[in-house]
């Protein structure tokens, strides 16, 4: 139930409580059969959880990133890629249950799931759940911008939004990522004696780097990193074309490195791992990157402002498209984006979950 | 400007010193003019508009956003300039008036008042991206903090135009931004023609004495006082005083820019009065005491009584309007000593030579040198002329051997640039006590030089080897590791809790062979201490 002092703590106005709804002969609350717990989302009547970050016997998980996706479930309702990413990191497809982007799933008391494209990764999906007259839909990660390694952002209409607020400050303005790889293909150019060594995420911004690399010309090997292979032959095999790609450890020399592009995971960026390579200008792809203390901090000197989520403008955007009757914003900079939410007359609360990280975006 | 905000922010993310010099280098032969002037005169802290301060760009962004919003972006980003450069709303009419060159911007900051700033540059905005906005901001309130000083933006343009650096330093000092004929001499056109000012000239310096040794009938020695080398410069009615990197320090000085009775550029040690350099009192305090008196915009009269500055003169390189540079240096010295009875002596004393007969008598004196807090011995050619910079066989110091101490490293650090991904800063300690009765390690010190490539390999293995917390970027370490440390003096601290700080403490040697408990108690170190 939201009671006066939650909505206090989400600071709303009074006169903006939630109206109670007449079901029946019963007086409830709407949406009261969602209840945020601090380690996920509780669908109270299926008993079933969204993104939990604990072990529990029926998981619905919107994508592969493991601050999102954890083992251990009894079973787990994903997208098909997504139970491959799961399979591919877990070592184990114990559980699964695909669903397909459109098909609707019944998870039992009255409730039914759909599974709908975020545009965050490959098989990252929105979940619209329905119940009781009441549509709501979980946003997961997501973003607006195009990205060629997975399927669009689908908007969807509901009366609930539980949206994520990782870049929820107005500083966050992801620009359009051909300039970013304009960048990159620049300090490659300016540097033939080094080689451009870009830190990106394993699963994802990776993938989406080397295709919009592809998709501007560069047609050279893009080496990798170890930890990247699995993850790159993972989302060639769903179709994502990424082209020639050697693993570091197999270059003959050092040399062979020199004025080549490598692709390696943040971790690695300052590590004994690229002590190898031949005088590495150091890249990082990353939404923080729009941030310069936040490149200067981890050593980068060529920040890109890439990233998988949605940026201020997209999740303000999209609240105002979709008009929910209420918004729930997950994790992320949330204070902002409340504020905007009360700024512009829209019901909105912050919900306290635990265990989503400020993943290397 | 967008040229000059994207050297800017390139200078910003890059810490090699070599790549840094290029990007200027590259910079000034690119730019044109006179944009690259004015770019050297903002990297290089030439120029100052009083007009914007921060809190003018803060009430320039209040009307324009949600002052909450304002307050979490400001937090977040941990600088104003950048959350307003960030958060500046595009203009409504989509693309306007094309961006404003450097060149434009400097004239328009240089005319504002506090009144026309805001308007004026809510102007400059509008037609600016992020990046622009933050080189504007930046170069408008004088912090740019590129990581660029006087003397890098120096090498680069001596670097970029293939021209003498020391020739670069004599003509930069005598020009004022945008240095229009420092860019056309370095283009091949003609020498500056320098106007009467009291300008910088650059430094003559000294090899380390190795194993050389040298004939005291050739050289001459004198010792090398522990204060700071400054340049003394009087013309054209003003006067200065100049660091060895060519910075103006007069501002934190004041006492001295009275005190030259004629035009000259004299070359000394800068000290404040004391009794522990030359032993007597009217003599010299250590380091310590002048480093109260050093980086103050303005001095308050209670630092200018309790540490009055002096300078010890070595060399005199111009005197009323006649260049000695060209002379022996055993001319110069006569010079400076004939000078000496027009000078205060509140404000000047004459830097000794020191009488021995022979050179293992003077090896000895820099043996007792220790006692006099002094950092060692200079030895000058007696017919060298004075030349900018370290030329071979004129000049050496020959510093006192350092002190040395056996400590445990308690602590270790990332480097950063091409060491980010080595542990090679380190903390050390002592022990207070004996170590077998339960003594803990205090820490002493922090050093990161003094190794080899190979030992730092080892160093780093050491670390994640032996690691027993994590602190952040910190790893503690098993008190495990003794290194041998050199540093040239102690001096009481309250900055650590073991009381003390070392200067230019490094590692000597690595212990491997030694048992920890056998390293040096702080005792040891704090008996050294001659404050």
């Amino acid at each position: 139930m939201l009671g006066p002092d939650r909505a206090g703590a989400a600071g709303l106005k009074p006169r903006n409580r939630p109206a109670r709804l007449r079901v029946g002969t019963l007086v409830r609350a709407p949406f009261s059969w969602i209840r945020p717990e601090p380690w996920g989302i509780h669908i109270v009547p299926a008993d079933a959880w969204v993104d939990p970050s604990r072990p529990v016997p029926r998981a619905l998980v919107t994508h592969g990133h493991a601050d999102h996706a954890r083992a251990g479930h009894g079973e787990t309702i994903a997208t098909p890629a997504t139970l491959a990413i799961m399979a591919l990191r877990y070592g184990t497809g114990e559980g699964a249950v695909p669903a397909a982007y459109g098909e609707t799933i019944a998870l039992g008391g009255g409730v039914a799931a759909t599974f709908l494209p975020a545009g965050h990764v490959l098989g990252s999906a929105q979940i619209l759940l329905e119940h009781a007259g009441e549509r709501v839909i979980i946003t997961g990660d997501y973003k607006r911008s195009p990205d060629p390694t997975c399927a669009p952002f689908a908007l969807t209409p509901c009366d609930l939004l539980i949206t994520e607020a990782t870049f929820g400050l107005p500083v966050f303005t992801h620009p359009p990522i051909a300039g970013e790889i304009a960048k990159l293909l620049e300090a490659r150019a300016e540097n033939p004696d080094s080689c451009i060594l870009v830190g990106a995420y394993a699963l994802g911004k990776a993938q989406r780097v080397i295709a919009e690399l592809r998709a501007a010309g560069h047609a050279d090997t893009i080496w990798l990193h170890g930890a990247m292979a699995a993850m790159c032959r993972l989302y060639e095999e769903h179709g994502v074309a990424l082209g020639d790609l050697r693993l570091v450890s197999d270059a003959p020399s050092k040399e062979a490195l020199r004025g080549a592009i490598v692709i390696a995971p943040p971790a690695a960026l300052n590590d004994r791992w690229s002590r190898r390579l031949p005088d590495p200008v150091t890249a990082m792809a990353s939404g923080w990157m729009r941030v310069r203390q936040r490149a200067r901090q981890r050593g980068v000197e060529l920040p890109l402002v890439i990233s998988d989520h949605a940026d201020w403008g997209e999740l303000t955007g999209t609240i105002a498209e979709v008009n929910p009757a209420e918004t729930w914003i997950t994790h992320g900079r949330e204070e902002a984006l409340l504020r905007w939410c009360a700024l512009t007359q829209r019901r909105a609360r912050a919900l306290a979950l635990v265990g989503y990280e400020d993943e290397d975006d | 400007m967008q040229h000059f905000a994207a050297l800017l922010d390139a200078l910003t993310y890059t810490t090699s010193r070599k790549r840094k010099l290029a990007l200027l280098a590259d910079y000034l032969r690119t730019a044109p003019d006179p944009d690259r002037g004015w770019a050297l005169g903002a990297l290089t802290g030439a120029l100052d508009f009083p007009a914007v301060k921060s809190s003018t760009i803060r009430a320039l962004m209040m009307p324009r956003i949600d002052p909450v919003l304002w307050a979490l972006s400001r937090d977040f980003v941990g600088d104003t300039a950048e959350t307003a450069s960030l958060l500046w709303p595009a203009p409504q009419d989509g693309a306007g008036a094309p961006p404003p060159s450097l060149h434009e911007v400097v004239e328009t900051l240089a005319t504002l008042t506090r009144a026309s700033a805001p308007g004026v540059i809510a102007g400059l905005f509008d037609r600016l991206d992020a990046s622009g906005r933050y080189a504007l901001i930046k170069l408008a309130t004088g912090a740019l903090r590129a990581g660029v000083s006087a003397r890098l933006a120096k090498t680069a343009f001596a670097q970029g135009f293939a021209v003498p650096l020391e020739e670069v330093e004599e003509y930069w000092h005598a020009l004022a931004p945008p240095y229009a004929p420092l860019f056309a001499w370095a283009a091949g056109g003609p020498a500056p023609v320098l106007a009467d000012l009291p300008r910088f000239r650059p430094f003559m310096l000294a090899h380390p004495l190795e194993d050389e040794r040298l004939d005291l009938k050739d050289y001459a020695a004198e010792w090398k006082w522990d204060g700071i080398r400054v340049q003394l410069v009087r013309a054209g009615g003003a006067v200065r005083v100049y660091s060895r990197s060519g910075d103006d320090i007069s501002a934190s000085f004041p006492e001295l820019l009275g005190a030259l009775p004629f035009d000259a550029v004299l070359d000394g040690e800068l000290l404040v009065r004391g009794s522990a350099q030359g032993g007597t009192a009217g003599g010299a305090a250590s380091f310590n005491a002048l480093q109260q008196r050093l980086g103050r915009k303005s001095v308050p009269a209670r630092m200018l009584r309790e540490y009055p500055a002096f300078v010890r003169l070595y060399d005199v390189l111009l005197l009323e309007g006649r260049d000695w540079r060209s002379a022996p240096w055993k001319s110069r010295r006569a010079t400076l000593e004939a000078l000496m009875p027009r000078l205060p002596e509140s404000h000047f004393d004459l830097s000794p030579l020191i009488e021995a007969a022979d050179f293992a008598e003077l090896a000895r004196l820099r043996e007792g040198a220790r006692d006099a807090a002094i950092e060692g011995l200079m030895l000058k050619h007696r017919a060298s002329p004075y030349v900018a910079g370290r030329k071979a066989g004129l000049w050496f110091k020959w510093k006192r051997d350092p002190l040395l101490i056996d400590c445990v490293v308690m602590y270790a650090q990332r480097g950063s640039g091409k060491r980010s991904s080595f542990y090679s800063d380190y903390t050390f300690g002592c022990w207070d006590g004996d170590p077998e009765a339960g003594a803990e390690l205090l820490p002493v010190g922090k050093a990161y030089s003094g190794f080899t490539d190979a030992e730092l390999k080892a160093l780093d293995r050491f670390v994640r080897q032996h690691t027993i917390a994590r602190f952040g970027p910190v790893r503690e370490l098993e008190r495990k590791l003794v290194v041998e440390v050199a540093f040239d003096s102690v001096h009481a601290s309250k900055r650590h809790k073991s009381g003390l700080a070392m200067r230019f403490p490094r590692i000597h040697r690595i212990r491997w062979d030694k048992p920890a408990h056998e390293a040096d108690r702080v005792e040891r170190l704090r008996a050294l201490v001659k404050d």
